[in-house]
């Protein structure tokens, strides 16, 4: 019997390969209840600033399921909203009530009109007229999920390749044998990381330019803000998907091994980048953001593409992404250790 | 060269992996400008125990000097010329391109590089296929290619982990009177083999068995020690009687 010979030895290699077998069982249950989370959540309740507003329509917008926050002076009011503490402000101007939106996430959007237009309902009886006037502080109404998910797609798959090429290239200088063979030079440890990054980094910014180029010229994604920046960072989460990707190859012994890392570190960074709504998701969950690389490039790409801003409101990030890739490739030399003391 | 006459030693050397114990209380003195063979059959201990001479292993107990220099020692790998027992060659790249690469990683560049890659290629007579993808390379052209990058910086020690495998004899013998020529320029070449009548031409032989070292001297002294007519036999020997 040749064929239950063959899957003899399948299964005996699987039974070798301990990391193989877990990862075809328990990472799918992994990425499904991740999903299972993100898709089921809870219905998005919307944060609605009222400026002088009076309270029988902040009780009817609350019965609509909104959270109402009031306000006294508009300045303060305009300030939340622009660093989206509330999602919409609302106004009554006479008879007219005016709803400015932050308008960022369409998704979002869509919520605070659901309320809006229900509230408005218990209201329609006592006057025909009751018609909001909608505007919006980023983006508009024709804003569509791409505008919103550009930034995060461009983000996610730069880190995506960049992290498997760069890790399995890695890789493959150890199973070769070159790398044995060039610590066997007077070559030190951390000019071989660095060479690594320089050689990959001019790749990367070659890389950088012809997708934000691509994304924002060709397919037309939305994008107010310097282009410049948006360079900068996919640049810097390029380095420290490389960074990242080269590290985690030491502890791969093939390329399948490498491939198992993706759902385990580059999926969960996905799902936690925006490109679904944060709030439904339970707290425990939304804090390992902070420790994502993704996080921060996705995150100043949206202020940048999206909202206009500028290099304040990225500063953060951009040294946040800094730190992530300078931690790598120190965490990089110290891994190199094992296959060279000195 | 002269300034020690033993190049590299090895001084109660042992070298234990988790439980497993690889080289056992090795002592042992290469000597300058010969050439010695570390004989034994795979899974012996050679790998290990070459590795150790370059510094990239270091010992459990014992010191292994280079120069006179306690190992590892990163300076030291100047000194040494090294082919892996893996062809360590990019096959992407052509054969030039990869004798660049190792040239710069000794600091060789310019002029004198193009002139030691055109040295090197002719001496495992690779000088027509320089420009070819290593990919397109035999298994015996990627072993001289190897061999030909551990000659690049002229390094006054050489370390060449199974060097002839798969070689055609002819080709063989032609390296074999270069490395005695590089023995008489002041060249120590200590090198592994498990092929019995390639050990009779090394100056000296270690004999290695499961990680001990059996026996050193010349391949005529062990032979008549042992009373035996042939290397082989002669490592039947004490083998046996180590067991």
């Amino acid at each position: 019997m040749k064929i239950s010979a063959i899957v003899i030895r399948i299964l005996r290699q699987f039974r070798r390969d301990k990391r193989t077998l877990a990862l075809m069982l328990i990472a799918p249950l992994f990425v499904l209840t991740l999903m299972n989370l993100v898709f089921n959540g809870k219905e998005y309740k919307p944060t609605l600033g009222l400026l002088s507003a009076p309270s029988v329509l902040s009780s009817s917008l609350q019965s609509e399921g909104a959270v109402t926050i009031n306000y006294e002076r508009e300045d303060l009011a305009e300030a939340a909203l622009s660093d989206r503490t509330i999602d919409a402000l609302i106004t009554i101007d006479g008879q007219v009530p005016k709803v400015k939106l932050e308008g960022s996430e369409p998704a979002v959007n869509r919520a605070v009109l659901q309320a809006v237009q229900k509230a408005a309902e218990h209201f329609s009886h006592q006057s025909a007229s009751f018609k909001p006037v909608i505007t919006y502080l980023h983006g508009s109404e024709n804003m569509t999920s791409i505008d919103q998910f550009g930034p995060i797609l461009i983000g996610f798959f730069i880190f995506f390749f960049v992290f498997l090429i760069a890790g399995v290239s890695f890789l493959r200088e150890r199973t070769t044998g070159t790398l044995e063979r060039l610590l066997a030079t007077p070559l030190k440890r951390y000019e071989i990381v660095l060479g690594y990054v320089g050689g990959f980094g001019i790749f990367t910014i070659i890389q950088a330019l012809l997708i934000s180029w691509f994304c924002t010229k060709v397919l037309g994604i939305m994008m107010v803000g310097s282009f410049g920046l948006v360079i900068l960072l996919t640049l810097l989460m390029s380095l420290s998907a490389l960074t990242l990707g080269t590290l985690i190859s030491a502890y791969a012994n093939n390329e399948l091994q490498m491939i198992q890392f993706v759902p385990l570190i580059i999926v969960p960074q996905l799902f936690l980048s925006g490109l679904f709504p944060m709030d439904t998701l339970p707290d425990w969950l939304r804090k390992l953001e902070v420790i994502m690389p993704l996080t921060y490039g996705t995150k100043g790409l949206s202020d940048v593409m999206i909202r206009g801003l500028g290099w304040n409101a990225i500063a953060l990030d951009v040294y946040v992404l800094t730190g992530f890739s300078a931690l790598f490739i120190l965490l990089n030399i110290i891994a190199l250790r094992k296959y060279r003391k000195i | 060269m002269s300034d020690f006459p033993d190049v590299v030693t090895a001084a109660g050397v042992s070298k234990r992996f988790g439980n497993k114990t690889v080289l056992e209380d090795i002592t042992l003195a290469i000597h300058s400008a010969e050439t010695f063979g570390l004989l034994g059959p795979s899974g012996s201990g050679k790998t290990t125990l070459v590795k150790l001479f370059t510094g990239t292993l270091q010992a459990t107990t014992g010191q292994v000097h280079v120069q006179g220099t306690l190992m590892p020692k990163l300076s030291m790998l100047n000194q040494i010329g090294y082919m892996a027992q893996s062809d360590a060659l990019y096959t992407e790249l052509s054969a030039k391109e990869n004798l660049e690469f190792f040239g710069a990683l000794y600091g060789l560049k310019g002029a004198s590089l193009r002139k030691r890659i055109m040295e090197v290629a002719e001496i495992v007579a690779l000088e027509k296929h320089l420009d070819k993808r290593v990919d397109q390379y035999s298994g015996g052209m990627k072993r001289r290619l190897s061999l030909a990058a551990a000659l690049l910086h002229q390094p006054p020690i050489l370390v060449l982990d199974e060097p002839t495998v798969g070689i055609d004899p002819l080709l063989r013998q032609a390296i074999w009177k270069e490395l005695k020529l590089l023995n008489e320029q002041g060249t120590t070449i200590l090198l592994t083999t498990h092929v019995m009548d390639e050990a009779e031409k090394c100056d000296r032989l270690g004999m290695i068995r499961e990680g001990r070292l059996l026996a050193v001297d010349t391949p005529g002294e062990l032979i008549s020690k042992t009373g035996t007519d042939s290397i082989e036999e002669a490592f039947v020997y004490y083998g046996g009687h180590q067991a």
